[in-house]
């Protein structure tokens, strides 16, 4: 205890003081400009900053691929500027000149090396290994200029991004969050540009398209400034007094409250309505993949989020719900073919789906972590290869498949445009989300958390582990059949090669990244990693590419995903927030403070 | 009559005998302390009743019902709850849900009724709540009010062990297992769950059979002491018995040189 309360810093004023005052380590700043300096010649030479050129940001000074380029010594001049951790009871570190300085000279090292590729793809032909090593992106590096006078600009152009990420560091926070976002905004507008003048348009408001974007593509100066000081402001006004919302709808009575439910759930209700009306066909399309993909997310967050079973082979459940719909429905089913209608058939496929849940599940009942891993991942390409097989031909048609699938319809009103697609989807996705919430919050739900976090002790507490992990792959198997009914009527057909491994890999990372265990994070997640990469097709070609760097980051920076469930994070800083519990907590009593290390445990 | 009864127990792991003939009972109301160096098979013989690990030969009756091949879950629905010697809590989960869980094999809600929330789930659900934080009183304040909602990490190690005692009580047990309850404890909170143990049987009806070291809280509150060693029952009787009982002096100190010689 007495360790804690004292603090170095203010006692020993000599020596510690003057290095927590701004003290940042130039040379270091360098080695992060060479790791800069590399990271910059990697996404120049696989060809992003050549490929990107073409797509404007803000017309005529930003393109996507300078973007890519100097967001290298942006990051990286932030990273060297970084004032060292504070913590408990030392004086926060005062930033300053130095600081911006560190920032210019990682960004400045980081053009130094550019240099070298640069010099390269102009005197030596290496297009056999690298194809985009090429004069081309000599060209873009040089920014059209001679390569003298070019490479210069180059040098200039990363020192003061390297100064600008550092100043990052710098600005207080009060203006720092109100600038950034405002940038964030201007970028992401401009990267989103078909779906910003789609909402405009669908919102009648063509008129405004002109006024913000330029007939060539990209944000006019005029757009950007408008979005940048639109959000600019907004930021700084509700971050000095933010709506407290929440704590507003708690605070009313229960009439009061029941009111605004009612008039929540409509506003919603209309809003969902309104979507694929004014997204279009294109955009309601993603959307309606999307919303499919997020059905999935839900349900394996239950088996993997809730009950703690890494099931690596999700996709035998889609594939199972895709292709009962496809034999109940379809008029060109192989074998038999009752040709139900969508509605009718969902029973049915929902409960082949939990029949295969059981199937998949009693196997591995004492099975966990990484071995129940491979054996689920083995029964995922089981079930690819058997709805492929020759020996399922008659009924699956091997690799054909099955076309001819009936698009659903309710009563007279056939579904079978994307944006009324859309509605299916939506709702389905809501009924999954209302599902996970409810099982969350009731006996199962807890059932799966215990056996998540110690199985033998849940089992010793009364828990029955047999039914609660039945339970778990049944529900998860339940809910990606919807997924599969869904996405076989939308397409029309269904092939055995829709179904691969990559599809379990992705709805994983959909969880990862969004936020394990916390239902408005896999959708978040469903949004940026199955609904980004459409909109964005110029990285389609670096979609693999960017979801490992994303995971890589994710894992290092936020490993409880973008909006986290309050236990996950609880569970990966553990530690931290056990060792501050520690120090904070209240005595026990009179021995407690007395005694100097916790005790441990004898045996 | 008694409530647990094991007749001729016997468990080896390979050429390892744990456990060897072994005969015990305890009665209903009582309160059994089990002692023994360590590797006496102490803590094999509560794995073994609770149905961690199976049996290799032998009987055990739980108010006249066999417990071999159950589940440990069948074990703890018939009414036989246990703590762990190394403290396991669900530690990512609140306190209250720590004894929440408990409640598991005593209520019947499933995924249908979970989900349509019935009148029937939710009036289950508010007794869950309302049977683990009554549990949770018996250790006066110390595990409630705020604390239920604490995730059970951040509680200090007796807080610890008082909550795998309430974890153990919320599955309305008949009798309890506490594998070394006080071990880690400092002396004054060792005196204190001392008088919960004898509570537990006094006010709770709850049997008790543990395994513990620190010989003031067995003398406290033990009816009877068993001495285990090498898989052995050894000894059997009171305390004073017991302790006096040349064969356990033995079996903890060892034999006299001069004894040994001759």
């Amino acid at each position: 205890m007495a360790q804690t309360t004292k603090t170095p810093t203010a006692a020993r004023p000599g020596d510690l003081a003057p290095m927590r005052q701004n003290f940042v380590d130039l040379v270091k700043a360098a080695k992060w400009g060479v790791v800069g300096g590399a990271t910059a010649t990697f996404v120049s030479a696989i060809g992003m900053v050549p490929d990107f050129d073409g797509r404007t940001l803000i017309d005529p000074f930003l393109t996507l691929g300078y973007l890519v380029l100097f967001l290298v010594p942006f990051a990286f001049g932030y990273m060297a500027a970084r004032p060292p951790l504070t913590l408990e009871g030392q004086e926060p570190v005062r930033v300053g000149p130095r600081n911006v300085l560190a920032g210019a000279i990682a960004g400045m090292v980081t053009g130094l090396v550019l240099i070298v590729p640069t010099l390269v793809a102009v005197n030596f032909n290496l297009r056999s290994v690298f194809v985009n090593l090429s004069p081309a992106m000599a060209d873009t590096l040089t920014l059209g200029q001679s390569l003298g006078v070019g490479l210069l600009l180059l040098i200039v152009g990363c020192l003061v991004a390297g100064a600008m990420g550092a100043g990052v560091n710098v600005v207080p926070a009060r203006w720092r969050v109100p600038v950034m976002t405002g940038l964030l905004w201007v970028l992401t507008v401009g990267l989103l540009e078909d779906l910003a003048t789609q909402l405009l348009r669908g919102l009648n408001l063509d008129a405004l398209v002109g006024v913000f974007f330029a007939p060539g593509g990209g944000l006019k100066p005029l757009g950007a400034i408008i979005v940048f000081v639109l959000v600019f402001s907004l930021q700084l006004v509700f971050q000095r007094r933010p709506p407290r919302l929440k704590a507003r709808y708690q605070a009313l009575d229960q009439s009061e409250r029941r009111r605004w439910t009612i008039i929540l759930i409509a506003a919603t209700a209309v809003i969902v309505y309104l979507i694929p009306v004014v997204l279009g066909g294109f955009m309601s399309e993603i959307l309606d993949l999307v919303g499919i993909y997020l059905l999935m997310a839900l349900g394996l967050n239950i088996v993997i989020g809730f009950a703690g079973l890494l099931d690596l082979g999700y996709v035998a459940f889609f594939a199972v719900g895709a292709y009962m719909t496809a034999v109940l429905t379809s008029s060109g089913s192989p074998a038999l073919s009752p040709e139900l209608t969508f509605w009718a058939a969902l029973p049915f496929v929902v409960l082949a789906a939990a029949l295969s849940g059981v199937l998949v599940g009693t196997p591995v009942l004492r099975m966990r972590g990484d071995y129940l891993a491979i054996v689920t991942l083995g029964f995922g390409e089981i079930a690819r290869i058997l709805f492929l097989s020759d020996w399922f031909d008659p009924v699956f048609g091997g690799a054909q498949g099955i076309t001819q699938i009936p698009s659903p319809s309710i009563g007279p009103l056939e579904i079978n445009t994307p944006p009324q697609f859309f509605y299916p989807i939506i709702v389905l996705v809501f009924v999954a989300a209302y599902i996970s919430w409810a099982l969350a919050n009731s006996r199962i739900g807890r059932a799966w958390n215990a056996i998540r976090e110690d199985e033998p002790i849940a089992e010793a507490l009364g828990v029955n582990i047999v039914t609660a992990k039945l339970s778990a792959f049944v529900v998860g198997a339940a809910l990606a059949s919807f997924a599969g009914a869904l996405f076989a009527s939308k397409i029309g057909a269904v092939f055995p090669n829709s179904f691969s491994i990559v599809v379990s890999i992705i709805v994983l990372v959909i969880i990862i990244v969004g936020g394990m265990g916390n239902l408005a994070g896999v959708a978040v997640g469903a949004l940026v990693i199955q609904g980004l990469p459409q909109l964005l097709r110029e990285f389609d070609e670096y979609r693999f590419l960017l979801y490992g760097g994303l995971l890589i980051f994710m894992m290092l920076a936020k490993p409880e995903g973008i909006i986290p469930s309050r236990r996950r994070v609880a569970e990966l800083h553990q530690e931290e927030m056990g060792q501050d519990a520690w120090l904070t907590a209240e005595p026990e009593s009179e021995l407690d403070e007395a005694r100097t290390t916790p005790a441990t445990a004898k045996d | 009559m008694a409530l647990l009864e094991i007749n001729q127990l016997r468990k080896t792991f390979g050429g390892l005998t744990a456990i060897e003939g072994l005969d015990l009972h305890v009665d209903k109301g009582e309160i059994v302390s089990i002692i023994g160096p360590n590797g006496a098979g102490k803590t094999t013989l509560f794995n073994l009743i609770s149905g961690l690990f199976p049996v290799d030969e032998g009987e055990m009756l739980f108010g006249g019902q066999s417990l071999n091949g159950l589940f440990p879950n069948q074990v703890t629905e018939l009414g036989l709850a246990r703590t762990f010697q190394n403290v396991r809590l669900f530690p990512n989960m609140t306190v209250r849900e720590n004894v929440m869980v408990a409640q598991h094999c005593r209520t019947k809600s499933g995924i249908f009724r979970s989900i349509l929330r019935t009148s029937k789930f939710r009036h289950e659900e508010a007794e869950i709540k309302a049977r683990a934080e009554e549990v949770l009183g018996f250790f006066g304040s110390r595990l409630v009010g705020y604390r239920f909602d604490q995730p059970a990490f951040v509680l200090s190690y007796a807080n610890r062990r008082r909550l795998e005692i309430a974890r153990a009580m919320g599955t309305d047990p008949t009798m309890i297992l506490l594998d070394e309850p006080t071990a880690g404890m400092n002396p004054s909170e060792t005196t204190e769950l001392t008088g919960l143990i004898g509570q537990l049987r006094d006010d709770h009806g709850i049997t008790i059979c543990m395994i513990e070291h620190d010989m003031q809280v067995v003398r406290g509150v033990s009816d009877r002491v068993i001495c285990l060693d090498y898989g052995r029952k050894i000894a059997e009787g009171t305390y004073q018995e017991v302790a006096t009982n040349e064969q356990v002096i033995e079996a903890y100190l060892g034999r006299k040189a001069t004894d040994a010689a001759s």
